[in-house]
């Protein structure tokens, strides 16, 4: 984008026509969490309820977010301003396509999570506030993806980190305590500097509204300055996202919790730290992104290629798949260091898929544990034959992770290569495409020996020594029908992409030119 | 700490703490003082209360567990951003009734109910790390 100022009549931007009822769907994925925590909160002694009054508040969740997706889609970039203050000084929540349809993504996959914590989460975890936490962890990123404020912005990513530090400690075991103490120290460092970075802005460009920051920045003259703060910003959120070299906590924790908090983590804290760059770098300070775009490729591409070798080293489940959440967090961020509109679209459209996909495969890493008592691939071994199902959902996941067709991580990978071709950076297409082989064959391996080989380690071929004991907890609705849920996104985004597509290139357009996101703010009086 | 005078006096400064601290909240709108100063000053009433008579009577004294008071108060403070819906205004405008009440003129409004929100939140989250507190100490 081309460095221009956005003169702004501010005495036109106080708005006094009434709101229609519709834009309340702004801040409806808030209310609904938080009135629904609250409520979950206050019946947490009441274990039987807990369960139904979170999937009751869910399920209007992403009713919400898709009206407000389709609103979007429909009339363009939404704002609500809190309070209706003056815009730049008022808190405003503002919505572009990619904030609502990562919304609406991530609270289908919490319904899902909700769904598969009936089984999983006994009566202690949810006396311990499993659902309120799950409902304010919601707030805390629907929040996150929502707000058009930068400080707001730092508040929900608060929200949901206290929330997700309770989640992970559900259970009270030793290991959880240190995977925790890992995971929150390095989240406070990264939130702290996020915050020293939000002070440091607001004292440069005196503004925490994110459209004012974008006119203000491209007026020019802090150039230094704001290069400062942007590379700040790219640590914080680098390490929130888990980019490479800052992401050993994750794999250091997200083994430690109950299987349907890691899989919620993996499907949605990452995300919420690329959400972040994506808005910094293509809204706030895209001149920036220029100046650190080599940077960031060569983050990106260490991240894919030291996150999928990671993996490919691993014998524990979870901590493989801890290991391909870091590996697709360098492919979005390739999106960012290329930074044309189909890039950024690959991006978004990949975010999408990986929410998906990591959230379905750490469920059904619950289900082959409960089939074959471990999360090692040591002592895994012949779940074919114990569930052909669970073999056909984990083998359909596992390509789509790989990003081969006819799934939904096809479609992103294309999108990202063809961008990278098309700018020249071919290095960045040849990782994303190493990386996509290298996946291949370290979720290959792990359907070769859970599944293929007869039992645990050592089984000769042919043999089968497994037992064939399907216990009950993975019986029943509570735990195929989130898998379903998941599953059949991913093969429908893979089999009809349009619509995502559009999507994402909606949202990547905003990010590229964000003339759309300052006249929501400041009304159309922006030039 | 458990001397006569302080087991004595406990329950008078308590008392007077949380009544101190209804008036902070109340004046809060205009003046110095709001939910959250008086949702401190009314948690420190319940942990001298619970450091003089013990944790139980805290517990016996404020009926509900305190995550629950917590939660009563997040949901005030989101329920209070609600009304504006109704006059086509964005979240959280405040909306003022002037109630006739005996002769006075009492305004009341949707920020008083945020306030109440905090409070409510504040006395519930602190309440209970300090009861957790000194239920330990006290084993």
């Amino acid at each position: 984008m081309a460095a221009s100022d956005y003169p702004v009549d501010l005495s036109q931007a106080m708005r006094m026509d009434p709101v229609p009822p519709g834009d309340w769907l702004i801040v409806a994925p808030l209310l609904i969490t938080i009135l629904g925590g609250a409520l979950c909160l206050m019946t947490r002694k009441n274990t039987d309820a807990q369960p139904k009054v979170a999937i009751i508040f869910l399920t209007l969740l992403v009713l919400a977010c898709a009206g407000l997706l389709a609103r979007v889609l429909d009339k363009g970039v939404l704002t609500m301003v809190a309070g209706n203050w003056l815009p730049p000084f008022g808190i405003a929540f503002t919505v572009d396509a990619m904030g609502a349809t990562l919304a609406l993504v991530s609270s289908i996959v919490a319904l899902a999570a909700a769904v598969f914590g009936i089984n999983d989460i006994d009566k202690s975890g949810r006396r311990y506030g499993f659902y309120p936490f799950l409902l304010l962890l919601m707030t805390g990123v629907c929040g996150a993806f929502l707000t058009g404020d930068i400080f707001n912005l730092y508040v929900w990513f608060e929200v949901l980190l206290i929330s997700s530090f309770g989640m992970l400690v559900l259970g009270n075991e030793r290991a959880q305590l240190d995977g925790a103490v890992k995971y929150a120290l390095l989240n406070i460092v990264a939130t702290t500097l996020f915050l020293i970075a939000t002070g440091l802005l607001y004292g440069i460009l005196g503004t925490l509204n994110m459209a004012d920051i974008a006119r203000k920045a491209a007026a020019g003259g802090f150039e230094g300055p704001l290069m400062t703060v942007a590379v700040l910003y790219f640590l914080a959120f680098a390490m929130k996202a888990a980019a490479f070299p800052v992401n050993f906590w994750l794999p250091a924790s997200y083994h430690t919790p109950r299987i349907v908090v890691a899989a919620l983590f993996a499907g949605l804290l990452t995300k919420v730290g690329v959400y972040a760059l994506l808005r910094i770098f293509g809204v706030l300070l895209p001149d920036a992104r220029l100046m650190l775009s080599d940077l960031i490729a060569v983050v990106a591409i260490a991240t894919m290629l030291t996150g999928v070798i990671g993996a490919l080293a691993q014998t524990d489940l979870r901590r493989l798949l801890g290991f391909l959440v870091i590996s697709g967090i360098g492919s979005m961020l390739a999106g960012l260091a290329i930074g044309t509109a189909p890039a950024m679209a690959g991006a978004i459209f990949y975010a999408v898929h990986s929410i998906l996909v990591m959230t379905a495969l750490y469920m059904a890493a619950g289900v082959m544990r409960a089939l074959g008592g471990s999360y090692s691939m040591r002592e895994l071994g012949g779940l074919y034959r114990a569930s052909p199902v669970l073999a056909a959902v984990f083998l359909m996941l596992a390509f789509a992770v790989s990003g081969l067709p006819p799934f939904s991580g096809f479609w992103p990978k294309v999108l990202l290569v063809d961008a990278a071709l098309q700018d020249g950076h071919g290095w960045i297409a040849g990782a994303i495409l190493l990386t996509g082989l290298l996946t291949t064959i370290a979720v290959g391996r792990v359907w070769i020996y859970a599944f293929w080989r007869g039992g645990a380690e050592g089984t000769a071929d042919g043999q089968l020594t497994a037992t064939l004991v399907v216990p009950d907890e993975v019986r029943g609705p509570g735990v195929w029908l989130p898998i379903g849920l998941l599953l059949g996104l991913v093969v429908l985004i893979g089999l009809q992409p349009e619509f995502m597509m559009q999507v994402a290139q909606r949202g990547a357009l905003t990010l590229v030119e964000p003339l759309g996101y300052l006249r929501s703010v400041f009304g159309d009086t922006v030039q | 700490m458990r001397t006569v005078i302080f087991r004595t006096i406990a329950p008078y400064l308590a008392a007077l703490m949380v009544l101190f601290s209804i008036f902070v909240l109340l004046r809060g709108h205009n003046e110095p003082g709001g939910g959250f100063i008086g949702g401190l000053i009314a948690a420190s009433a319940f942990a001298i209360y619970g450091i003089g008579c013990g944790v139980a009577a805290v517990r016996r004294a404020i009926t509900f567990h305190p995550m629950s008071i917590a939660a009563a108060g997040l949901f005030l403070g989101g329920v209070s951003g609600l009304p504006s819906l109704f006059t086509g205004q964005p979240f959280m405008t405040s909306q003022w009734w002037y109630v006739h009440m005996l002769g006075v003129e009492v305004p009341l409004s949707t920020p008083l109910f945020f306030d109440i929100g905090v409070y409510l939140v504040v006395v519930g989250a602190i309440t209970s790390i300090a009861l957790g507190l000194e239920e330990r100490e006290s084993d």
